[in-house]
């Protein structure tokens, strides 16, 4: 034997290779649908069709529809997902289900079934219409089909954040006088914070991009109904350059949505927090 | 004034407890891990619902199967202190021990100086707005139990709270818990594992074993009359079992171990019997004795554990036939040089040797 | 790398290109297999569907396929690069649209003429009794949107009825401002009025089918004041079967297609040729 071989760079395996590709492949075919969309329009379109009024209406209702909606989506999800989250009983697997269910019905499918429930007609809708409270045709119409969308998307993250909680703490605050609720609001709704806010972005954005549920369940209406996801659907045909101006101007908001939410300092000493839980 | 009497099924086995505590007195659980004593305490503190039995604390009944009486644990006049502390992380110290006093209510003023006056007590009011994560081990630790009593419990329960620190900083807070016991007026129930704590703390000392109250009464009595070979070897007291053996030379009797032989005063019978050899009666020496001890073994010391509080007295971990234990002064270890691995002669008197319990027991 | 991971690794890539590989499509055997891909307004669903089954049993082998949708969202499906054969669109606007931008070729043929109508729940729950009364204040009225043929005719309908004799002159203003919802095909019209959610709304004749019948009532527009929607079709430039594309068409227009129309409530092209 002459010597010991010369060694060589340790060659990546084809797995490695394999995921790299994939995850380009992916990541191009998410990005390019966006970038061809900045590129269809310069900013200085965009700020000048800002002023037209199909799109400040259409502006004004998405902001306060799901804004709306997503504070509704809070205020009803965040105790659920704690429920879930703390405790069985019977049906819970049933209850599970049905808070999916928005997730994997078509948005259309879910505007009829919201019809049926809510409209004129409708099952609930009948008796909402006799205290005069009508939904379909309405903006309070727009909010309800997208609270029915958005809500599994808080649910999910939300429940996750409370299932993590250190079980020992809130044992703690029990044997310290806190009964369920200041416990719930005191520890378990501030440990579960990052969380939260990851479902806040998820359903806000949902509530955001909602289109079929609002078309069927509350109609299409420049100043009442017509949310920016519909006054696209509808500029598509008339005039494609407000649509591509609409459609950035989405891309942007969503986008700024769930980065401002994914960056908010929700800070170091949680990490620390989770580093100790892990090595004690 | 506290009555404990639960039973209920816990993992394998069935946990069956009965106990009592006076005001203003310290009682140390102890026995291995898995054998109740955590679950025990959380039933005390409204954390487990027992299935059968019932707690009263000052004639109130936190808990009674009978009448189905069930107090859950923020409505109990309970302080936990856990082994992991359980400090709330996104507070800080001070807010950690105000937490109580926020879910009671109690006014911010008067809240702010029982805070203080708490941290004060613990010598830790200099760490008061720092995080949990920004505290050693041993502060953590304080302000666990500075938010505990900061409530003024009734019944305080600690759990292993000094396991999970390191052995300078456990010797430290150990004295300062026994002062606080003593000025504290609530009860206090404390779990370890540790023969140390449990003697420096327990007037009483209960012990659990599977489940079952296997021994409880005053230290002292506990050491003199151990009632199992884990209570024994808990509080490093050599317990025999085996068989008299009929006579000997010189007026004693044999007794056969399974490891060995003892000779042991005369006494007729026959029969299994237990015996206990007091540590304090083993005397070691380099080289065999010629005196009158009639029990002597050699052997090699296996370990040398000073006691506590200060180490005047250590215990010495000895591989004969029977392995004992025998204690004796730092003097007498320094004089002989005594250390591990070192062949010595035990020896004790059969007079030393004391049978609990009767033959055939 | 392992002889036993190539394998799978192999079998891997091979699912992988056999799935992003783009089909061909036309069968080997050619002519006996082929799909027409047929752009038509959704007011004529129901006609073109018989028409389209005919045509397969005269041509074995033949599949036609239908996209209904409002005609607005069709030219635009057209001109963001859509395959189709013939596109059939409701009024002229729309084929001359796609006529302006190269999307269809030749002359389009007008085919078939519809009528516009105002239909209410049947359980009328605005008390309409007639035309006049959707002016009322209060009432839910949907209209296609504007960009949608039908709503195009609609808002003419309203307008020539605020001139025409036994209407207000602020019928057009008040019927309008009742308007809740803009739908983007004349089928989510019908559908809402239907259901009941909407008081009334404007359809074309066709639409008011047997099935439908049941749920609404019809208000006839006075012929005066009312809009002929007419429909032409053309082929689409790029199709894979102008053959068939044609064959479909001579269908449409041959006495037995027309009959086919006017059994689904539209009007033929033959009968009201000036």
């Amino acid at each position: 034997m002459p010597g010991p071989a010369p060694r060589r760079p340790p060659t990546p395996s084809l797995a490695r290779i394999g995921t790299l590709v994939a995850g380009a492949l992916l990541l191009g075919f998410l990005a390019l649908p966006f970038v061809a969309l900045l590129l269809r329009v310069t900013p200085g379109e965009l700020l000048s069709r800002l002023r037209g009024p199909v799109v400040l209406d259409a502006l004004r209702l998405s902001f306060v529809t799901s804004l709306a909606a997503t504070a509704i989506v809070v205020v009803l999800g965040v105790p659920m997902a704690y429920l879930l989250a703390t405790r069985d009983f019977p049906g819970k697997r049933l209850v599970e289900v049905l808070i999916d269910l928005p997730m994997v019905l078509p948005p259309t499918v879910a505007g009829f079934a919201l019809l049926m429930a809510f409209g004129r007609a409708g099952l609930a809708g009948r008796a909402l219409e006799a205290f005069g409270i009508s939904l379909p045709f309405t903006t309070t119409g727009v909010v309800v089909a997208q609270v029915f969308m958005a809500v599994p998307f808080m649910i999910g993250p939300a429940r996750a954040g409370f299932t993590n909680l250190d079980p020992r703490l809130l044992d703690a605050a029990a044997t310290l006088r806190a009964r369920e609720s200041f416990t719930f609001f005191h520890v378990a709704l501030p440990l579960a914070l990052p969380a939260i806010l990851a479902g806040i972005a998820m359903s806000g954005a949902r509530a955001l991009g909602e289109f079929g549920a609002t078309i069927t369940f509350a109609g299409n209406l420049p100043g009442s109904t017509q949310t920016m996801p519909l006054a696209v659907y509808v500029a598509f045909e008339s005039d494609l350059d407000a649509a591509v101006a609409l459609s950035v101007l989405l891309l942007v908001m969503a986008f700024g949505l769930l980065l401002g939410l994914r960056a908010a300092p929700v800070g170091s000493f949680w990490g620390q927090h989770r580093a100790r839980a892990q090595g004690r | 004034m506290l009555e404990l009497k639960v039973a209920s099924r816990l993992g394998a086995f069935q946990l069956e407890a009965e106990l009592d505590a006076a005001d203003h007195s310290v009682t140390v659980l102890v026995g291995e891990s898995g054998s109740g004593k955590s679950t025990l305490l959380r039933c005390l503190a409204g954390l487990v619902r027992p299935e059968r039995g019932r707690i009263v604390v000052d004639g109130e009944a936190w808990f009674d199967a009978g009448t189905a009486v069930w107090r859950p644990a923020p409505e109990r006049a309970v302080g936990m202190v856990t082994q992991d502390y359980a400090l709330f992380p996104h507070l800080s110290a001070a807010e950690n021990v105000a937490f109580g006093l926020r879910a009671e209510r109690v006014p911010a003023l008067e809240r702010r100086q029982r805070v203080a006056a708490a941290l004060e007590r613990l010598g830790i009011a200099s760490l008061a707005a720092r995080r949990p994560h920004e505290l050693s081990g041993g502060q953590q630790q304080r302000v666990a139990i500075a938010r505990a009593i900061v409530l003024e419990p009734r019944l305080l329960l600690l759990d292993e709270p000094l396991s999970a620190l390191d052995a300078s900083s456990r010797r430290v807070i150990r004295a300062e818990l026994r002062r606080l016991f003593d000025e504290l007026p609530c009860m206090t129930l404390y779990v370890t594992h540790s023969p140390a704590e449990a003697l420096s703390f327990g007037e009483r000392i209960v012990v659990l074993e599977s489940g079952r109250v296997s021994q409880s009464g005053p230290r002292e009595q506990l050491m003199r009359s151990p009632r199992s070979p884990y209570v024994a070897e808990f509080l490093g007291v050599n317990l025999f079992r085996g068989a008299l053996a009929g006579g000997a030379s010189g007026g004693a009797t044999r007794i056969a171990l399974p490891q060995g032989e003892l000779e042991v005063a005369e006494r007729g019978g026959e029969g299994d019997v237990t015996v206990v050899v007091r540590p304090r009666e083993i005397t070691l020496a380099l080289e065999r004795p010629a005196g009158t001890a009639r029990n002597v073994f050699e052997g090699e010391i296996e370990e040398l554990v000073p006691e506590p509080p200060d180490g005047e007295l250590v215990r010495v971990s000895l591989a004969t036939h029977p392995p004992l234990i025998a204690e004796v002064t730092r003097q007498a270890v320094a004089a002989l040089g005594l250390s591990p691995r070192r062949r010595v002669f035990a020896s004790f008197k059969a007079a030393g040797v004391i049978v609990v319990g009767e033959p055939g027991g | 790398m392992t002889r036993a991971r190539t394998l799978p690794a192999l079998a891997m890539l091979a699912l992988l290109v056999a799935f992003v590989a783009p089909p061909t499509g036309r069968a080997a055997t050619g002519a006996t297999s082929q799909t027409l891909q047929v752009f038509a307004a959704a007011s004529l669903a129901d006609a073109f569907n018989d028409l389209g089954r005919m045509l397969e049993q005269q041509h074995p082998g033949l599949v036609v396929r239908f996209n209904y949708t409002g005609s607005q969202q069709l030219a635009a499906q057209l001109e963001q690069g859509a395959v189709a054969d013939l596109y059939a669109s409701a009024d002229d606007r729309w084929m001359s649209y796609a006529k302006d931008r190269g999307l269809v070729v030749g002359d389009p043929w007008l085919f078939a003429r519809n009528r516009l109508v105002v239909i209410v729940p049947k359980t009328n729950p605005a008390r309409i009794q007639k035309v006049q009364d959707i002016a009322k204040g209060g009432i839910k009225i949907v209209l296609g949107a504007d960009a949608v043929p039908v709503g195009r005719y609609s808002r003419m309908v309203i307008r020539n009825l605020s001139r025409s004799e036994g209407f207000p002159s602020d019928f057009a203003t008040r019927t309008l401002a009742n308007v809740v919802s803009e739908e983007e095909n004349v089928k989510s019209v019908v559908s809402k009025v239907q259901l009941g959610e909407a008081d009334a709304g404007i359809v074309y004749h066709s639409d008011v089918t047997p099935a439908v019948a049941r749920y609404v009532r019809v208000f006839e527009v006075p012929d005066s004041a009312n809009v002929i929607a007419s429909y032409p079709m053309a082929l689409v430039r790029g199709g894979t079967a102008p053959e068939a594309a044609k064959a479909f068409m001579e269908l449409v227009l041959s006495a037995e297609g027309q009959r086919v129309l006017e059994r689904h409530g539209l009007m033929p092209v033959a009968a009201s040729n000036p």
